[in-house]
C-alpha cells in the first residue's frame, strides 16, 4: 500500500505527476491479461471463495442459502458414517495405487532407457503412453467388459484356465475397489513413465561409464546413481500421483454404475469425490458438498506438506 | 555376483550374462507391451464381432465374421453424429480461445511491466494447486443462475483460459529476445500488432503443444458435462458412453463401438503429434 501511495505522489523533474504517464504505459499489459484473468476469476477464484461460504450453509439451489455455522463439518466428522467409509476407501486407493504405480513406471522407464535400438525405444514409449491420452470413461467401459462376471470376461476366462474360480469383480464388495485400483495403475503408468524417462535422459552417460570403470554395475548403479539423480522427478511424480489419486472419480463412477449406489455394492468403492458428487449433484445438498470439498482440500494439503517434508528429509 | 580379485570371468561367461540380461530386459518390456495393448485389442475386436460371437465361449481373438453391426446399432440407437459434433465443437472452441487468451496473457506476463504483474501470475499458478472439486459446486450454481445449463456456452466459457496454458506460453515467450520487440516498437508498431505479427508466429511450437493438449483434455472431459448437461441432445462423447453404460450395461458390442469412437481419434492424434504431446507433458512436470 505504501509503495502504491509513493507511486501516486511521484513527480517528474518538471513537477508533473508521474502516475498517469506511467500507468498509461501499462495499459496494454493489463489489456492483454484481461480476458484470461476475467475467465479464471469468475470461474475459479470466485467459486473457491464461494465454496468456503457455502460450506457453512444449507443450500439446495432453489432456496437461498441458510447459515448453519460449523454444522456441516460437525455432521461430517462426528455423525456421517458414509464420509468415513469414503475416506477409508480413498486412503486405501491411494496407498495401493501410488507405490505400485510409481515403482512399475520407474522400472519400465529404466528398462526402456537402457534399450539401445532407437526404433524399439520409440515403440515402447508410444505403447506405454497410450492409456494416458484416452478418456478414463472409455478405458473404464473397456475394463468393465474385461471384468465381466461369470466366464464371459477375459480376466475370468484366464483365471478359470489357471484353475482359479471366477470372480464377480465389480459386484463383490471385496473385489470392487481392488479392481478399480488395478485399472487405475494400468491407466496411470504412462504419465509417470514419461516424466521418469525425461529425467533419466537428463543423467549424463559419463557418470555410468565412470562407475563401470570402478567396477559398479546393475543394481548398485541404480541405487547409488539413478535414484539420487532422479530424486526431483520422483518427488514430483509421487506428489502428483497422491494428489490425483485422492480425486479419483471417473473410473469409480463408470465401474460401479448400475449398482444401487454411486460407489458400488455396500459402498465398497465409495471415494471422497464420488460421495461429494452424490451429495451435491444427485441430492443437491450444495452446502454439505462444499464442506466435503474443503475437507478433501485440507486432506490433500496436509498430505502434500508431509510428503514434501518426508521426501526432502532423506536428502 | 561379487568377483574375487584376480578372477576374471571368461568371455563366454560375459557373453552369456549379457544375453541373459537382454532376454530379461526385452522379455519384461514385451510382457508390459502385451498388458498395455491387450485391453485396446480386445475393445476393437469386440466392436467388430457379430453379437453371437461376442459372448461365445471360449472367448476368442479370431473374428470369424467381422461386421460393423455394433457401430450401426450405436448410430441408430442414439444420435451419435450429433454427440460427436458436440464434442468437436466444444473441444475446438475451447482450444482456439485458449490459444489466444493464454498467449496474450503469457506475452504480457513475460514481456510487459505493470504493477502487480508477478503477484497476479503467482496467484494464477496457485489456482492450479486447488483441486477442482473445491470450485465445482459454486461454478455449477453460477452456470445455473446464468441459464447456461445444457448449453454450449456452459461447456465452453468456463474453460476458455487456464493457468497451465498461460504458464506454458509465458515460459516460451520469455525466450524471445527483447531486441526484436524493441526494434518493432521504435518502428512505431502498436502493441497488439507486435503480438499478432511477431509473438504469435514465433510461438508456433508452443501453440501446437497447447492446442493438442487442450483438445485432448476437452475431448476426454467427463465431470463437467456430467454435471451441467441435462438435455440429451447436448451430450458429449464421454457422457454418452456413461449413459450407454448405465442403460445397456450388458451390450458390450455397443459399448466397445462407443469406446472405439472415443479413443481412436486421440490415438491417431497421438501418433501424429507424439513429440508435441510429450513435450507438453514433460514441461508441465518441470514447472514445479
Amino acid at each position: 500500500m505504501m509503495f502504491f501511495l509513493n507511486k501516486l505522489k511521484a513527480r517528474d523533474p518538471a513537477g508533473r505527476l508521474l502516475f498517469f504517464a506511467e500507468f498509461k504505459k501499462m495499459i496494454p499489459g493489463y489489456l492483454f491479461i484481461l480476458p484470461a484473468v476475467l475467465i479464471i476469476s469468475v470461474f475459479v477464484f470466485m467459486p473457491i471463495v464461494a465454496s468456503l461460504f457455502l460450506s457453512f450453509t444449507q443450500y439446495n439451489v432453489l432456496q437461498p442459502p441458510k447459515w448453519v455455522g460449523l454444522n456441516n463439518y460437525y455432521r461430517l466428522i462426528f455423525e456421517d458414517r458414509l464420509f468415513w467409509i469414503a475416506v477409508r476407501n480413498t486412503l486405501m486407493y491411494v496407498a495401493g495405487t501410488v507405490p505400485i504405480g510409481v515403482a512399475l513406471s520407474l522400472l519400465l522407464a529404466v528398462w526402456v532407457d537402457s534399450v539401445k535400438i532407437r526404433f524399439m525405444k520409440y515403440l515402447f514409449r508410444t505403447i506405454y503412453f497410450l492409456p494416458t491420452i484416452t478418456a478414463i470413461v472409455a478405458i473404464s467401459v473397456v475394463w468393465k467388459w474385461l471384468y465381466a462376471g461369470g466366464t464371459y470376461g477375459l480376466i475370468n476366462f484366464v483365471l478359470v484356465k489357471m484353475g482359479i474360480p471366477p470372480v464377480d469383480w465389480l459386484t463383490n464388495p471385496k473385489t470392487t475397489l481392488p479392481a478399480i485400483m488395478l485399472m487405475s495403475i494400468w491407466g496411470g503408468i504412462g504419465y509417470n513413465f514419461i516424466i521418469f524417462l525425461a529425467g533419466l535422459q537428463g543423467i549424463p552417460r559419463t557418470i555410468y561409464e565412470a562407475a563401470e570403470i570402478d567396477g559398479a554395475s546393475g543394481l548398485r548403479n541404480f541405487w547409488h546413481i539413478t535414484l539420487p539423480l532422479l530424486r526431483p522427478a520422483i518427488v514430483f511424480v509421487v506428489l502428483m500421483s497422491v494428489i490425483g489419486s485422492f480425486q479419483v472419480f471417473d473410473q469409480v463412477y463408470i465401474l460401479t454404475q448400475g449398482t444401487e449406489y454411486v460407489g458400488g455394492v455396500l459402498h465398497s468403492a465409495l471415494t471422497i469425490v464420488t460421495y461429494l458428487y452424490e451429495r451435491g449433484f444427485e441430492r443437491f445438498e450444495m452446502g454439505y458438498a462444499s464442506a466435503i470439498a474443503y475437507m478433501l482440500f485440507l486432506l490433500i494439503f496436509v498430505l502434500t506438506l508431509t510428503n514434501l517434508k518426508f521426501l526432502r528429509l532423506k536428502e | 555376483m561379487a568377483r574375487a580379485a584376480g578372477h576374471y570371468p571368461s568371455t563366454a561367461y560375459i557373453r552369456f550374462e549379457r544375453w541373459g540380461k537382454n532376454t530379461l530386459l526385452y522379455g519384461g518390456l514385451l510382457l508390459g507391451v502385451l498388458v498395455m495393448v491387450l485391453p485396446f485389442v480386445w475393445m476393437v475386436l469386440t466392436s467388430i464381432k457379430p453379437r453371437a460371437e461376442i459372448l461365445s465361449y471360449p472367448p476368442s481373438f479370431a473374428v470369424h465374421h467381422p461386421t460393423f453391426e455394433s457401430f450401426r446399432d450405436l448410430f441408430r440407437l442414439v444420435p451419435m453424429k450429433r454427440y460427436i459434433l458436440n464434442s468437436v465443437i466444444v473441444a475446438g472452441a475451447v482450444t482456439v480461445t485458449n490459444l489466444f487468451f493464454c498467449s496474450m496473457a503469457g506475452y504480457a506476463f513475460a514481456k510487459h511491466k505493470f504493477w502487480g504483474r508477478d503477484k497476479i501470475f503467482l496467484l494464477l499458478l496457485g489456482s492450479m494447486m486447488v483441486p477442482w472439486q473445491v470450485n465445482i459446486v459454486p461454478a455449477f450454481v453460477l452456470i445455473k443462475k446464468l441459464g447456461w445449463l445444457s448449453t454450449f456456452q456452459g461447456l465452453i466459457i468456463p474453460t476458455m483460459a487456464g493457468a497451465f496454458g498461460i504458464f506454458l506460453m509465458r515460459q516460451f515467450i520469455r525466450e524471445i529476445p527483447n531486441d526484436l520487440l524493441d526494434s518493432a516498437r521504435i518502428d512505431g508498431c502498436k502493441e497488439f500488432y507486435i503480438y499478432w505479427r511477431i509473438i504469435l508466429p514465433l510461438c508456433r511450437p508452443a501453440l501446437a503443444s497447447l492446442s493438442i493438449f487442450m483438445f485432448m483434455q476437452q475431448w476426454n472431459n467427463f465431470v463437467w458435462p456430467l454435471i451441467i448437461i441435462h438435455d440429451s441432445k447436448m451430450r458429449t462423447v464421454p457422457l454418452v458412453l456413461a449413459v450407454l453404460n448405465g442403460q445397456f450395461g450388458g451390450s458390450f458390442g455397443l459399448l466397445m463401438a462407443g469406446a472405439v469412437i472415443s479413443i481412436l481419434p486421440m490415438m491417431i492424434m497421438f501418433l501424429l503429434f507424439q513429440k508435441q504431446i510429450i513435450k507438453g507433458i514433460v514441461l508441465e512436470g518441470i514447472k514445479e
